[in-house]
């Protein structure tokens, strides 16, 4: 453990540490461009530049290391004309169009020149030297050379984390421009992560582009629901409208990065959603609110238990639900309606395309909680095929898929069922079946957690209230279990979580707060 | 005088390893085979070779930074010869290219390096055929390959050609540039000596330094460093370029006066006229005005007077000779030819040669002078490798000896000499 002196504070940090981590162990700022936590050291922007006593010259800190006794200076004159020097310099060239550039608000070189330059300029605007602007050079992604500085963190990105080498960077001193090889787009799943690793605007999302000003949006710590990973992310939204997600660092889940289909996941939250808690009979609508439809679905699953016998009605959960909502499902149908048939399915159409980063098969991101907390998937296809033969009188559905079904075959096998109870956040193939539609907030609307593949318990925060008339799906399941007389008086996510930490054993000792940002690993995790 | 590498390049057949082995060549490399590593190098160490790359760093002292381990060495041979101003090496590889290999393959067997590569200048395509021709015969003769006259010492030579970058004569770009990347030099630590090409320990070292090395054998070390001056042993190969009457390369030893280099050996200035400065080692070296050139030609020596004997490339410069024009030429040349890779480099050289040439062009602003000595203060020493520096020394030098040149340039907003600057890369 060595001992330095960095700006006038005694610090002792771990061997091997560098100059930039010391200092930002110590609260101290260190700009930098070319240096990123999760690629390798390029040393080449010349921004962390610092005064090491002793030293001759100013030494990088992104790429010296402490040495016992090192006495650093961030912010001795020297430094201070060092760094302004080396922002005039990324500077000259640049196009100076924030007015139109996605990156403003979020930019490196307006926040550094801010805090750093407010340097007067001293270079003339006809010398500056213009590069292709907004080409589009595949995958999520928009480069606009003008405005690169050449810190070479994407070319770093596609050669060391997705190991497929579309960027490099061409010619030489100011004419140096990145870009791909002629006829060869970015071709990963990964592209998105340009963007964000990009600390200017010569790399924008594609998708994002043009929509909105930054400073407009606001953010809510999220999980992605694409997949049974559980990348960690920012959920960035304007009032009731998602405009984009980005990674959050978890170094136990997605480090900083996140995939392409991820992040389009938000998609679902503006568009063909739910609104209206809807009773159907006989090809009409009925908008009799909140109170009336649940009450209607309560007793029509109260109805059937009575007159039919509890393996009348079924209740299919969804690995797309929380913990939290999945626990009192699962309580619902066992001590409410005392059904045998409650089961869910991960199973999504098509072949479920996974690789060795981030991607898995599964397209749930709650499977191995639904396991965790017993609720089986093994009976589903003994489910599907009581709805076929007509044994089930009432079915109460969650989520918004129903496995590998197609529409048609959705709607075919739900017709057998005389009542369909559908919970869900969008329109779909269910919901035109459905004889109740209780819609659903989705995962940026509401407050719960997910296990992912690995049995990592992570939550989820809501940015802002649930679209039109939808609620939690948990008010939802309360709300039904209730009316059946189940007097649960959980006031929120974070007490049924409670609940689940001490009558589940993978989940024991673990709350909302213990769980913090980056999550907890479930206790059964590695033999369940 | 006694003459170390150059005694023999007026006969064409030195070339070949026939005459060559005739006027006593391979010898060294046969002594060399009988003497242990350590005797090698403390005999290089006693000859003060210093690198004649242009750093000047001793050879000897070089050779002992490889770390003590098992893993495979390798030595590197500088052939890029970038250096404004700078000719020398091309003459040793094309009259006396024997004399390299048998240098390599007496270090190589020093370093225990089985592996070695001449990197040589894109450019320099006659140079790389003879170094073929020669390294093909010295195969022939076994004095490389495998078991190396009966020794058990196998060393492979290969040339590998660059691609025109004069920064891959910085070593580290040029090991990058050697394993198939990009000619970006690399942040130190590592050094090569430790992490060099292909992630081995390397050794880099110039073609006249390792050129040197049969001499040193022959003869001694003690020997060669009596030819030169204090710490600075041997003989150099001086490219002389401008205005003399007699330009050329010229073998001279160490600490020679540089006034006498271009008045003596060169025969002065051309058609009688007054000297106006000196680029004493390469475009990069600071500018000399007429009298500070009374100073021995070594290493010491001219950092005493701020400047340096770099790659032994005197330019000079006669009256008459618009000095912003000749700063702007060079600025040109930095700028076309920074990699790129730092940021006070790539946008610093570029900014140099937009002001130096509208100063040039009549279109100079008051306050140019110091916005130029500003940049060089930012640029400086804040790159990974020199050549901010070198961009920025003549800048600093130019400025500094010739200041009212350019101030009149500004003023007059036109330049007295007539000339016109004209951009070579837009």
């Amino acid at each position: 453990m060595p001992n330095i002196i960095l700006n006038g504070i005694e610090l002792s940090v771990p061997d091997g540490t560098t100059i930039l981590n010391a200092a930002k162990q110590a609260g101290v700022e260190i700009p930098h461009y070319c240096y990123h936590p999760k690629l390798s050291i390029a040393g080449s922007c010349r921004m962390c530049l610092v005064e090491v006593e002793k030293a001759p010259k100013l030494m990088t800190a992104c790429s010296t290391t402490v040495t016992d006794g090192m006495v650093i200076f961030t912010d001795s004159e020297k430094v201070r004309k060092a760094v302004t020097g080396v922002l005039e310099l990324m500077l000259i060239h640049h196009p100076l169009d924030c007015p139109i550039c996605d990156q403003a608000g979020e930019c490196g070189l307006q926040d550094y020149y801010m805090k750093f330059g407010l340097h007067k300029s001293r270079y003339d605007l006809g010398d500056k030297i213009h590069k292709t602007k907004h080409q589009d050079i595949g995958g999520q992604i928009m480069l606009d050379s003008e405005r690169c500085i050449l810190c070479s963190r994407c070319v770093r990105f596609l050669s060391e984390v997705t190991k497929t080498g579309e960027l490099e960077i061409s010619q030489r001193a100011n004419h140096s421009e990145i870009g791909i090889f002629p006829g060869r787009p970015l071709d990963n799943n990964y592209t998105g992560n340009l963007a964000d690793v990009c600390p200017v605007g010569a790399l924008t999302s594609k998708d994002f582009r043009f929509k909105c000003r930054v400073w407009f949006l606001s953010a809510t710590k999220s999980i992605c629901t694409g997949c049974a990973n559980g990348c960690n992310i920012d959920a960035h939204f304007r009032e009731q409208t998602m405009y984009r997600v980005k990674p959050r660092v978890n170094d136990a889940v997605n480090q900083a990065w996140m995939c392409d289909f991820g992040r389009l996941e938000y998609k679902k939250a503006n568009e063909a959603r739910l609104a209206e808690p809807t009773l159907r009979q006989g090809g009409s609508d009925r908008m009799p609110g909140w109170e009336s439809v649940i009450a209607e679905v309560a007793f029509k699953l109260k109805e059937t238990v009575d007159h039919d016998g509890v393996d009348s009605v079924a209740v299919i959960a969804s690995p797309q639900s929380s913990n939290e909502e999945l626990f009192l499902v699962r309580r619902l149908a066992d001590e409410m309606l005392r059904t045998p048939n409650l089961a869910f399915t991960s199973r999504v159409a098509g072949e479920g395309f996974s690789d060795d980063l981030l991607i898995k098969a599964d397209k749930n991101p709650n499977t191995r909680g639904a396991k965790l907390l017993g609720i089986t998937d093994g009976g589903f296809d003994a489910l599907l095929q009581k709805i076929a033969d007509k044994k089930i009188k009432t079915l109460l559905v969650f989520g918004n898929v129903l496995g590998d079904l197609d529409d048609n075959e959705v709607a075919t096998l739900l017709s057998a069922v005389p009542f369909v109870a559908v919970v869900g956040s969008n329109e779909g193939a269910l919901s035109r079946a459905a004889h109740a539609v209780l819609p659903s907030a989705t995962v940026f609307e509401r407050v719960g957690t997910f296990t992912n593949f690995a049995g990592r318990v992570q939550r989820f925060a809501a940015g802002f209230a649930p679209r039109g008339n939808a609620r939690p799906e948990l008010d939802i399941v309360i709300g039904i279990a209730n009316r059946l007389g189940a007097g649960w008086n959980f006031t929120d996510a974070a007490s049924v979580f409670g609940g689940i930490a001490a009558s589940e054993a993978p989940f024991t000792g673990m709350t909302h707060e213990t769980l913090g940002e980056s999550g907890q690993n479930a206790t059964e995790a590695g033999n369940a | 005088m006694e003459l170390v590498l150059t005694t023999h390049f007026g006969n064409d057949q030195y070339r070949t390893i026939g005459t060559y082995q005739e006027l006593g060549g391979y010898v060294a490399l046969k002594k060399a085979l009988g003497m242990t590593s350590d005797a090698i190098i403390d005999e290089v160490k006693k000859a003060s070779l210093r690198g004649r790359g242009g750093a000047g760093f001793p050879a000897g002292i070089k050779w002992g930074f490889l770390p003590k381990n098992d893993r495979p060495r390798v030595l590197v041979i500088n052939a890029d010869e970038g250096e404004p101003g700078t000719f020398k090496d091309r003459l040793i590889m094309s009259r006396g290219p024997h004399l390299l290999i048998e240098g390599i393959a007496i270090a190589a067997f020093a370093l225990n390096a089985h592996m070695s590569y001449i990197y040589i200048r894109g450019e320099f395509v006659k140079e790389a055929n003879i170094l073929n021709e020669a390294i093909d015969e010295a195969y022939a003769k076994g004095f490389l390959g495998k078991n190396i006259l009966g020794s058990g010492f196998d060393l492979d030579l290969t040339v590998h050609r660059g691609a025109g970058a004069y920064v891959c004569g910085e070593e580290t770009s040029l090991i990058n540039s050697l394993e198939g990347k990009r000619g970006w030099p690399r942040l130190k630590p590592p050094f090569p000596a430790v992490v060099g090409a292909f992630g081995l320990p390397t050794i880099v070292n110039n073609v006249e330094t390792l050129a040197d090395v049969p001499w040193i054998i022959t003869n001694g070390g003690e020997k060669f460093a009596s030819l030169g001056s204090e710490k600075n042993g041997g003989t150099r190969l001086i490219g002389v370029s401008g205005w003399v009457e007699k330009p050329g390369v010229y073998e001279l030893p160490c600490g020679t006066n540089l006034k006498d280099i271009i008045y003596k050996h060169c025969g002065g200035i051309k058609n009688g006229k007054a000297l106006k400065a000196v680029i004493p080692g390469g475009s990069s070296t600071p500018v000399l005005r007429p009298e500070e050139i009374d100073v021995a030609y070594d290493i010491e020596s001219m950092a005493k007077i701020g400047s340096a004997s770099g790659s032994g490339g005197v330019i000079v410069i006669p009256e008459g000779t618009c000095m912003v024009r000749i700063l702007g030429v060079l600025m040109n040349f930095y700028a076309h030819e920074s990699c790129g890779q730092c940021t006070p480099c790539r946008e610093g050289t570029g900014w140099f040669k937009t002001i130096v040439s509208r100063i040039e062009n009549g279109k100079g602003k008051p306050g140019d002078i110091d916005l130029l000595l500003d940049l060089c203060d930012n640029m400086m020493g804040r790159t990974v490798c020199p050549l901010s520096e070198a961009a920025g020394m003549p800048v600093k030098s130019f400025l500094t000896k010739f200041r009212d040149e350019f101030e009149q340039h500004i003023r007059d907003q036109k330049c007295p000499y007539g000339n016109k600057f004209q951009s070579a890369h837009a």
